[in-house]
């Protein structure tokens, strides 16, 4: 479409096609690794093969000499560095003890695929055969990777900070411990929520090429303006020399959420060297020191009256935070805290967090961070509450829910809710389910030896990351405000190009963001070009994670052509010899109200701005252009209900997904094609979780699944035909009433799967599973709740603990099996 | 460097002529050497299909394939799906309409494999539990794998009608 036609009124709420596909679709995108600079060389890295060792002795020597190796750096090289990599939550009046995490190990490693050495030469054949050329030799030390077991502080992951416990924290409303004294009924749970990989398919990669003072990084990030300002901090560049771009990324799910040893390693040795270097990470590399998520061993309680009124919830989350923290490891239980008490009215409600130091590589965020791991642990000890009640579990969930009438609506933390109507999902869910017809037919299959079974999670979450003063250094502790930043710049012939410093990674910004500013300037979607992930051109951004892209991002660009488009309105009323509040964007066009005649579109508009100045009001600014932070006032929290449809072999194990129900609401839609993409992916991811995904350890602290043939990610032949439906319900927490809708498949997909399993094996005795639900482990609970042996207790996690923290095996080390599908 | 030897096949229509390590994999010759970034690398152990290309009309994992096996053979990669016209493969097409993709890094093996699979089911519709069963071997962490089903049915069909 030419800039000079009309263009329709209304792109907003459309499922138009993405403007990013033509490229990526024809081979034709640049990821990092497809990135050629002249003269790079390539690097590799030598890992400890060790869980925890004292390095005695690194000899290069032999892969120094070998042809095309160039130099070999250690720790001890490194020295200049100014500080290690970041951990950036410090809350007020919480004591956190952060190890330092060094690009490359110094004096000892603490983890398997910790960096001992980097190798660079001339290509990537060559500096992988002198990898194997460096020798290492290690003293062994004792090695703990169970996180209670760690907590008894036996083993030290650490000397220097004398105990494996780095934090605790703690957030209470009301008085729990009376509540469940004067509860009818209460239930208590240990719950495992294990340890997942991110697992985007594009592995990271780096190049970086410092020239004459000044350096240039292509990072596969979903954080470049963070990783330059770490860059500026921890190499004592200024920021105006430093320029990251990150260029088509292949996904990220919270894995590049990070500032990352390798980007610091390429750096400082194309500076120490004057050539760029390239770092691609192996996907053994990317299972073993990409950060992992989850890993939580979580005590709740759940106390209710006789006729289902919760009372109380208590959490508490033992936080397997691995070796070390990375940007954010020891937070991501906090931010589930702060929905707890889920879609439902809980009076009285604490989290303790305690976060423990193992001998495995570190946790942080991934795809729903927090969130999902709370929301696996009130759906299903909602469900588990609903059997010791004698009620049914949607009963129980409807007679807690938050009425539609009180929102805004303050929880027992002081979050205030913005907005939320949870029977109207559930209903819209069962609609499509037909409840009734389901229980006859699950009876007949029964009748046939067919275990099927319905599980209900209905879910809110917090997201749109997020007030600055709310959550930056005084007050919840993070190192900055997470606001986000657009440039909105006309250009003469009418033409768009929105700079903003949200960064995406697949989820469709050039698309959305286009629809949101087209109808703002009336023009089509096709002439506005978004431009993201270069620190060079636009202004300072936070970047995309926490599904805060459209709600905070989007809101940003909407902001600055809204205000672009009142420039817009004043040059054409003056044009027009009008008053200005008679000037509105109607079909691609700046009409006078009710006057389709009289009329100018961008293009003439722009033509004034920059070409004809006698065409400009007296005293106006030359030029079409806007730049914009925008800071949230609240949060925004998506709600839902999932249903899922499980079919178990009760001869096998094997938990088959008959079908998916989904009914989210994220506000109104600005491409509805785009929300139904990002909840399939999502509840995916959930489904990798609960029934084949898991990173596995043994007791030495040995990765036993370090490639995708150990690490099972869910196939096409795994993943259901979704049935999805929206509601939208606007929040009031900005002007588009959107909400993020990126983890929401992720934070609802856990417990609903957990719950039908159970529902399908209840009648055979079956009460509780831990994730994940492999056949071997659906098997166990199956022979257990039969009274026929069969191994181990698969259950025993799930069994109601007499005493808090006195549990018995932890989150690793777990048995290989559970990882493979 | 070690020992060279000498290799020629046909990629995308064009025959190639180099020397190259025995032990280069095919996926590092056509990224590398050709220059044709589209084919990716995933997991370097055959489980992503993000470097899926077809090597005399089948689909292979272009990263457990040594460059000279395919010694003498016809090779197509994504960017060979564009017709000469410059009109878009009927999967590429499909991928676009029907929102198959996110991120797109596994975009390119997705609809190499999806066209052998075309291939060997022969154009015309392909029931949802064929496509899933049939693209197995390739991974994709963004789309739930939905949409692809959708784009491979969608380009199947569309290539029947012209074959009708």
């Amino acid at each position: 479409m030419s800039i000079l036609e009309e263009a329709p009124a209304k792109h907003v709420g459309q499922s138009i096609r993405r403007k990013e596909d033509p490229r990526l679709i024809t081979g034709r995108a640049k990821y990092v690794d497809d990135i050629t600079v002249h003269g790079v060389l390539h690097m590799t890295i030598v890992r400890s093969p060790e869980a925890h060792a004292k390095i005695v002795s690194i000899d290069t020597s032999a892969a120094l000499a070998m042809p095309g190796i160039k130099a070999i750096f250690t720790g001890d090289d490194l020295g200049d560095l100014v500080a290690p990599l970041p951990m950036a939550w410090a809350p007020p009046g919480v004591e956190i003890k952060t190890p330092e995490r060094w690009p490359l190990a110094r004096g000892k490693v603490s983890h398997v695929g910790d960096a001992v050495a980097m190798v660079i030469g001339d290509d990537k054949y060559v500096v992988a055969d002198a990898a194997q050329a460096v020798r290492v030799e290690y003293e062994v030390l004792p090695v703990v990777v169970d996180v209670e077991e760690a907590l008894k502080d036996e083993t030290l992951v650490h000397e220097s900070l004398g105990t494996n416990k780095t934090h605790e924290w703690s957030m209470g409303g009301g008085d729990v411990e009376r509540a469940i004294a004067e509860a009818d009924v209460v239930v208590q749970r240990r719950i495992v929520n294990h340890r997942t990989a991110g697992a985007s398919i594009e592995p990271r990669g780096v190049i970086a090429d410092y020239r004459q003072g000044s350096l240039t990084v292509w990072s596969s990030t979903q954080v470049p303006h963070l990783l330059r300002l770490f860059y500026a901090v921890q190499m004592g560049i200024s920021e105006d020399h430093v320029r990251v771009i990150a260029p088509e990324v292949g996904g990220g799910f919270g894995g590049k959420l990070q500032v990352c040893a390798e980007e610091t390693l390429c750096a400082w040795a194309s500076k120490k060297l004057s050539r760029p270097v390239k770092w691609i990470e192996t996907r053994s590399e990317n299972l073993a020191v990409t950060h992992h998520g989850r890993d939580q061993v979580d005590y709740v309680r759940m106390a209710a009256t006789s006729d289902g009124t919760i009372t109380a919830f208590h959490a508490k989350i033992i936080q397997d935070c691995g070796a070390y923290f990375g940007l954010l490891t020891p937070m991501i239980p906090e931010l589930g805290a702060f929905v707890q008490t889920g879609c439902y009215k809980i009076a009285n409600v604490q989290t303790d967090i305690v976060g423990v130091l193992t001998n495995k590589y570190l946790t942080d965020a991934i795809r729903g961070a927090g969130r999902p791991e709370m929301t696996h642990m009130l759906e299903v000890t909602i469900d588990q509450l609903a059997v010791e009640l004698g009620m049914d579990p949607l009963e129980l969930r409807r007679k807690n829910f938050i009425p539609k009438e009180e929102f805004p609506y303050e929880t027992p933390y002081g979050i205030v809710y913005d907005s939320g109507d949870y029977e109207l999902t559930l209903d819209r869910a069962l609609d499509i389910l037909d409840l009734d017809a389901f229980r006859a037919e699950q009876a007949q299959l029964r009748e046939q030896g067919i275990y099927r079974g319905v599980g209900f999670s209905t879910y809110t979450e917090i997201c749109g990351l997020a007030p600055s003063r709310a959550v930056g250094p005084k007050g919840f502790g993070l190192g900055i405000g997470l606001y986000e930043s657009a440039l909105v710049r006309v250009h003469p012939t009418g033409s768009v190009s929105v700079f903003t410093g949200s960064s995406p990674h697949g989820q469709g910004h050039e698309t959305g963001f286009a629809q949101i500013i087209a109808d703002r300037l009336g023009v089509d979607p096709s002439v506005v070009e978004i431009i993201h992930g270069d620190t060079a051109t636009g202004p300072m951004g936070l970047g995309t994670y926490g599904s805060r892209s459209l709600s905070v991002g989007g809101v940003a660009a909407a902001h600055a052509a809204e205000k672009l488009a009142q420039k817009c309105k004043a040059i054409v009323a003056f044009n027009l010899e009008a008053a200005v509040e008679d000037i509105e964007v109607v079909s691609g066009r700046f009409q006078l109200a009710g006057d389709p005649d009289q009329s100018m579109t961008l293009a003439e508009v722009a033509g004034c701005a920059y070409i004809d100045a006698s065409a400009m009001p007296e005293g106006m600014e030359l030029g079409l252009e806007q730049t914009l932070i925008y800071d949230p006032q609240n949060f925004v929290f998506p709600f839902g209900t999932h249903i899922c449809v499980v079919d178990v072999d009760a001869t096998t194990g094997k938990v088959e997904i008959v079908r998916w129900i989904a009914v989210d609401d994220c506000g109104p839609a600005v491409n509805p094609m785009l929300i139904d993409g990002q909840v399939h992916g999502g509840v995916a991811h959930g489904i990798g979780q609960a029934l084949y995904e898991q990173i596995v350890y043994d007791e030495r602290g040995q990765l036993v699944t370090g490639t995708f043939m150990d690490y099972a990610l869910p196939t096409a032949n795994e993943i259901p035909t979704f049935e999805l439906d929206r509601t939208e319900t606007p929040s009031p927490s900005n002007s588009l009433g959107v909400k993020g809708i990126g983890e929401a498949g992720t934070i609802a997909a856990t417990p609903a799967i957990v719950n039908a399993v159970i529902d399908a094996l209840r009648g055979e005795g079956v009460t509780y599973i831990d994730m994940p639900l492999t056949p071997l482990r659906v098997w166990q609970a199956l022979q257990e709740a039969r009274g026929d042996g069969g191994g181990p207790r698969a259950t025993e996690q799930g069994v109601a603990l007499p005493d808090q923290g006195e549990g018995s095996a932890g989150s690793g080390p777990t048995k290989p099996e559970g990882g493979a599908a | 460097m070690g020992t060279t030897l000498p290799l020629q096949m046909t990629v995308n229509g064009a025959l190639t002529d180099s020397d190259v390590e025995p032990r280069m994999l095919l996926v590092h010759y056509i990224r590398d050497e050709l220059g044709l970034t589209g084919t990716h690398v995933g997991c370097d152990t055959s489980n992503c299909g993000a470097c899926t290309c077809l090597v005399d009309g089948e689909s292979v994992k272009s990263c457990t394939v040594l460059a000279v096996q395919a010694a003498g053979a016809e090779v197509t990669t994504i960017e060979g799906m564009i017709g000469e016209d410059g009109e878009m493969h009927p999967l590429q097409e499909g991928f676009w309409a029907q929102h198959g993709l996110q991120c797109g890094y596994c975009t390119p093996g997705m609809i190499m494999a999806a066209a052998d699979l075309i291939e060997r089911h022969g154009p015309g519709p392909i029931s949802d539990a064929d496509v899933r069963k049939g693209l197995e071997g390739n991974l994709c962490r963004c789309t739930g794998y939905q949409n692809i089903v959708k784009a491979v049915q969608a380009a199947a069909e569309a290539m029947g009608a012209v074959a009708a």
